[in-house]
């Protein structure tokens, strides 16, 4: 796909937040794998919910209740089509990604362990990765195996393979897209892997979704979850993909409202999923602009958008190349537009402070990513990541920016 | 270059992030904390000989931004040779500069120290500032680490 069948100006036109300047420059925003900026119809969807509908849901008889009902549960359609599975009852709506893991790891891994047995991920995954496991390592006496990754920042798949076969993990869980390193990596293979020794697994799309359309159908991932805001949508809210027979099997992840069948002191008894995860009042204006999110994302040619990005990122790669002594931290084949970098021993923190005064927002620091920045022997990175509104002209102001950073250190 | 950023990296500060003083761990050290700064991953190990209630030696070492690493250098210019109540007294009145924006920073008072004063209109950048003194008040008080948070 040509980039140029994509035109980034008519989309950026619908993000009313890049219109303005910063510290006297308009706004280059490059932070966009910490979170995403939001579409008109989208704040419209959630002030308009606020304004027109706002009403509990899934027990009100009066009108307001019926509409948010009705509005809560389209976007559990829209959501099940944008991740392509057939049946609704497969998504369940969570704060974010993380919450999506930790419900994960509290209602389907617990109680399938023993001491002894292990959870297998990567050493590139956020934090949000990690931790939820070593909670429940801590408690139940397991262990966490963690697959090596390249000094290019790729997965090493026979590794990934060896610990799957040597040791059955309970679960594989494995990020899609580095946050840190900009890596796709090859989940297919890697869930497929799993597969064949009856390994479950968890796929971390929350910043993979941005970017290209993922197919549960294709991937077939166990578990995925996402992060609404990530996605154009707003925050506090965010997805947890499980096949249906792996949710039915499992037990609440909280108490409350919304979820049971019927309450007695004697005995309660729980709503099949996915009621049963969503216990207490959800956060329905964030359901409802999430849904105007996966309609904005359904109305725009994603391979387009995401051959754009890609040239995006190649170019401010090539780009950023081109200054002595600056290296690119994360050089995997295969990679989202995430440009992570490094300039000699000038600290990522004093980047980030020079080019916010000209207007471009990056981010600075380990990304929650400690492990892996460890591993490469660094303590962060100054890290650019492009979304489809971005410009090839952001992409020259962010090289310049650098460029007077060099010389300010240098000189 | 704005007015505000040539306050934040003034040529004191400059120099000390290129040529940082005292940047070595001391092995006979008496007192030593590790700092860090989980916002960022930053960390500063500060060592320390004291001897009879005064500060001998004072080092640093570690990964940190041009503001971190010539707050914890200046840090060690200042209290070498200091008496322990001066180095916590010391302590308290960089938080003060650092943190009150109505406090006009005073060369003749603050030394050197004054030069840090810039972070004050960079909010995000106050504790890179703040970092070795954190390990300062941690290795002083027998604390193993010390955190901005």
């Amino acid at each position: 796909m040509n980039s140029t069948d994509f035109d980034p100006q008519f989309w950026r036109a619908q993000f009313p937040i890049l219109q303005q300047t910063v510290n006297g420059h308009p706004l280059v925003y490059l932070d966009n794998a910490a979170t995403t900026q939001k579409p008109q119809v989208v704040i419209d969807a959630v002030s308009g919910y606020y304004r027109k509908d706002n009403a509990n849901i899934h027990r009100g008889v009066h009108a307001l209740s019926q509409r948010a009902t009705v509005a809560y549960e389209a976007c559990r359609e829209l959501a099940a089509g944008f991740l392509g599975t057939s049946d609704s009852r497969e998504i369940i709506f969570v704060r974010g990604a993380t919450e999506g893991i930790n419900l994960v790891a509290q209602s389907f891994v617990r109680p399938r362990v023993q001491p002894g047995d292990c959870v297998l991920i990567t050493e590139m995954e956020h934090h949000a990765n990690i931790v939820p496991w070593q909670l429940l390592a801590e408690e139940k006496g397991i262990e966490l195996l963690v697959a090596p990754v390249s000094e290019k920042g790729e997965v090493e798949l026979d590794a990934w393979k060896a610990l799957l076969k040597a040791r059955r993990p309970v679960i594989a869980a494995c990020v899609h897209v580095s946050n840190s390193l900009g890596t796709i990596n090859p989940v297919e293979a890697m869930i497929e892997a799993a597969h064949a020794v009856g390994v479950p697994v968890l796929l971390d799309a929350a910043q993979s979704t941005p970017h290209f359309a993922v197919d549960v159908s294709v991937l077939k991932p166990d578990f995925l979850v996402l992060s609404g805001h990530k996605l154009f949508g707003p925050t506090g809210i965010g997805i947890l993909y499980g096949r249906y027979d792996l949710l039915a099997s499992m037990p609440p992840y909280q108490g409350g409202g919304d979820m049971i069948q019927k309450v007695s002191f004697a005995k309660t008894t729980y709503k099949k999923p996915p009621e049963r995860f969503e216990a207490g009042t959800p956060d329905i204006a964030g359901v409802i602009g999430l849904a105007a999110a996966f309609q904005f994302l359904n109305g725009m040619d994603r391979a387009a958008a995401a051959a754009y990005e890609t040239s995006l990122g190649q170019y401010a790669e090539s780009q950023l190349r081109r200054i002595e002594g600056l290296r690119i931290i994360g050089e995997a084949e295969d990679k989202a537009s995430v440009v992570s970098f490094l300039i000699g021993d000038i600290h990522a923190h004093d980047v980030g402070t020079f080019l916010d005064q000209d207007g471009i927002a990056i981010r600075a620091g380990h990304h929650c990513t400690q492990p892996i920045m460890q591993k490469l022997g660094i303590s962060g990175t100054a890290r650019a990541s492009f979304a489809f509104y971005n410009t090839m002209e952001e992409v020259d102001q962010l090289v310049a920016g650098v460029q007077k950073i060099v010389k300010f250190f240098r000189d | 270059m704005s007015s505000e950023m040539e306050d934040l990296y003034q040529d004191i500060i400059l120099d000390h992030n290129k040529r940082p003083r005292n940047y070595r761990p001391l092995p006979l050290a008496t007192h030593h904390a590790d700092g860090n700064n989980p916002m960022c991953g930053d960390e500063i190990d500060l060592y320390l000989v004291v001897k009879d209630g005064v500060i001998e030696e004072v080092t640093f070492q570690g990964q940190g931004c041009a503001i971190s690493k010539a707050s914890a250098s200046l840090l060690t210019e200042r209290l070498t040779g200091a008496s322990v109540a001066e180095a916590h007294a010391a302590f308290k009145d960089v938080m003060d500069l650092l943190k009150d924006t109505s406090r006009e920073a005073d060369l003749a008072e603050d030394g050197d120290m004054a030069a840090l004063s810039g972070v004050r209109k960079f909010p995000a950048r106050i504790k890179c500032a703040t970092l070795a003194w954190h390990a300062l008040e941690a290795a002083l008080t027998g604390e193993a680490e010390a955190s901005t948070e």
